[in-house]
């Protein structure tokens, strides 16, 4: 086969008639592009066709404007992922910056072992949700975990039973997401730690800076383009949160820590709702929209500014 | 400020650090204490616990033994499934993705970086909004609940981070290379495999690494479109939990849990700096 090939590009280079010869190269280019472009683009606009369906357990051609879109939004279902992942999507991010940064900055005091730790800061992050979820959903359970050992030991009247709670079942997904990915966050912020100007650093020493004031007036503020950045991907990440439920609460108890990748998922394949599932879905790229677009467009500007500066 | 003393302060950062740290692995200790106590052990005291009688028997019921729905072969064929899907599916979407990746930095064509931009947009689509898609097409072409089916969907999507891994390295190769290589009468596929392959190892196993670990810990499409003994490992061990959950046996459990999750692991391990390196490329982007 290689052989065959060479032969036809060898021969066909200086020969006129080359798009016969180089039909192995457009092939090899263009099949997995077109492929995979092809099924971005026909994928999204076919979803988006089924959401102004009337389709229900298969897809039917037909139109309903934006009823889909109506009964959706009218759902409680849909109602309450929405706030949860207005509530998870924000703690997690701050609280999964916060954690990052902290580490950080601890880590870039030139402490020893500083790869061994920063390997075990990362290494949730290889690992499946469905097997991190399964663990905390074992930590986290009141007659299991942590509560349990706690009692075991002695203090009874210990409560740590958020699993179950209603309230605060929302909190053990924020807790199992901040454990997996403000490694994450560290990462990145690490990088940019080491990448800051040291004529910045020796020019504030020079001027008496003491260390927390070099971290507050000197270093920091050369990370916000870094944490922006941070924030977008783990709010991307916060959105399409779906196997860390899955595998933890499974939305429960009763439909308290749903999120919109649940709903999509219970519409489509578990009530046969087609239409309002793939409704729900371009809800959900639509959210995704509100946090990338604005990203996109700043990060043009920046490019803009790099580029005339 | 920054030495490597003990004072202190610094003594207090190493105490935080380590604090962290250990909070951090114990989800994984707690993991691999309990696939070594008995069913009953568990039972009686809680998860989080020292054996007292090791039960390494865990492992071989959680392999070959247990229960998933109605068949009775432990965990096997599921990471049997996991591999014939992750490793194909790992191969083809890199070695596409890199001569796609080398055709768009050094070759340039008309349309080129249209089409790379379109491309690396499946980095954010929400699977979401592909999986309505997937199942007709799936369904219409008679790959529904099998491998194959999941293979080309995962070789098809990885596409857009092993090009956008690929391109973001070849770009740094001068094109001078490739001009003088075309003058002596190189064409795509020899220069491909005589120039840039050999130029190639540190990002292939960056995409290797990345593509493994993410088509492995997939969880959605395996669930959606295989049922019963097609399912892939992580949907398997979802079945499994619903299972076991009235008469539960959180030895066996944890390890399968901890089988499922060790080919990822042992990556990390070995090849944790390139794990890394595919995050932040992944990022930047």
């Amino acid at each position: 086969m290689t052989d065959t090939v060479a032969a036809v590009t060898r021969t066909a280079r200086p020969t006129t008639s080359g798009v016969v010869g180089r039909l192995p190269e457009y092939l090899t280019i263009w099949v997995p592009l077109l492929l995979s472009a092809a099924h971005l683009i026909s994928f999204s606009l076919w979803t988006i066709w089924i959401s102004f369906t009337p389709s229900t357990l298969v897809p039917v051609t037909g139109w309903v404007g934006l009823r889909n879109y109506t009964s959706v939004l009218a759902t409680r279902n849909w109602n309450i992922a929405f706030d949860n992942l207005l509530l998870f999507g924000s703690a997690f991010v701050l609280l999964s910056l916060v954690t990052g940064l902290m580490l950080a900055i601890l880590l870039d005091q030139r402490i020893r072992g500083e790869n061994t730790l920063r390997s075990i800061f990362l290494y949730p992050l290889a690992v499946s949700f469905v097997v991190t979820g399964t663990v905390w959903s074992w930590l986290l359970n009141p007659g299991l975990g942590i509560q349990k050992l706690v009692q075991d030991l002695g203090w009874t009247s210990f409560r740590f039973d958020w699993l179950v709670d209603r309230d605060m079942a929302i909190w053990t997904i924020v807790i199992a997401a901040i454990w997996q990915s403000s490694g994450f966050a560290m990462a990145l912020f690490l990088a940019g730690l080491r990448s800051v100007d040291s004529d910045l650093i020796k020019a504030a020493q020079i001027d008496g800076a003491g260390p927390i004031r070099m971290y507050r007036r000197v270093i920091l503020p050369t990370l916000w383009p870094i944490t922006i950045t941070v924030i977008v991907i783990q709010l991307q990440f916060a959105i399409s949160t779906f196997d860390l439920v899955r595998a933890l609460t499974n939305g429960g108890p009763g439909i308290a820590t749903q999120l919109p990748a649940l709903v999509v998922y219970d519409l489509m394949f578990q009530r046969g709702l087609l239409g309002r599932g793939a409704a729900a879905a371009v809800l959900m790229l639509l959210i995704l929209l509100a946090v990338l677009l604005p990203y996109a467009a700043w990060r043009h500007l920046q490019r803009r500014r790099a580029n005339h500066a | 400020m920054r030495d490597r003393s003990f004072t202190p302060s610094r003594m207090l950062i190493y105490l935080v650090v380590v604090l962290v740290a250990v909070a951090w692995l114990v989800p994984l200790i707690v993991v691999i204490l309990n696939s070594l106590r008995s069913n009953e052990e568990i039972a009686q005291t809680s998860m989080i616990g020292w054996p007292l009688k090791w039960a390494f028997g865990n492992y071989l019921t959680a392999w070959s033994d247990f229960c998933v729905a109605q068949t009775c072969a432990g965990i096997r064929p599921y990471m049997l499934n996991s591999a014939l899907v992750t490793i194909p599916a790992t191969i083809f979407s890199t070695l596409l993705g890199a001569v796609a990746g080398y055709a768009i930095s050094l070759w340039r064509f008309r349309g080129d970086q249209w089409i790379y931009g379109i491309v690396t947009l499946g980095i954010f689509l929400p699977q979401q909004m592909r999986l309505l898609p997937w199942t007709i097409v799936l369904r219409d072409t008679g790959l529904m609940n099998t491998l194959t089916g999941l293979v080309a969907i995962h070789t098809i999507q990885g596409l857009s981070f092993t090009v956008l891994f690929c391109r973001n390295y070849y770009v740094s190769i001068p094109q001078e290379l490739i001009r003088a290589a075309r003058i002596d009468g190189a064409g795509f596929f020899r220069i491909f495999w005589r120039i840039i392959l050999p130029l190639s190892p540190p990002i292939l196993v960056v995409t290797i690494i990345w593509q493994f670990t993410h088509i492995w810990n997939e969880f959605l499409y395996g669930v959606t479109f295989t049922t019963g003994q097609q399912q892939p490992v992580t949907a398997a061990l979802i079945a499994l939990s619903a299972a076991v959950a009235d008469i539960p046996q959180h030895g066996v459990q944890s390890a399968a849990v901890m089988i499922a999750a060790l080919p990822t692991l042992l990556i990390y391990l070995i090849g944790g700096k390139y794990f890394v390196r595919g995050l932040t490329a992944g990022a930047v982007k």
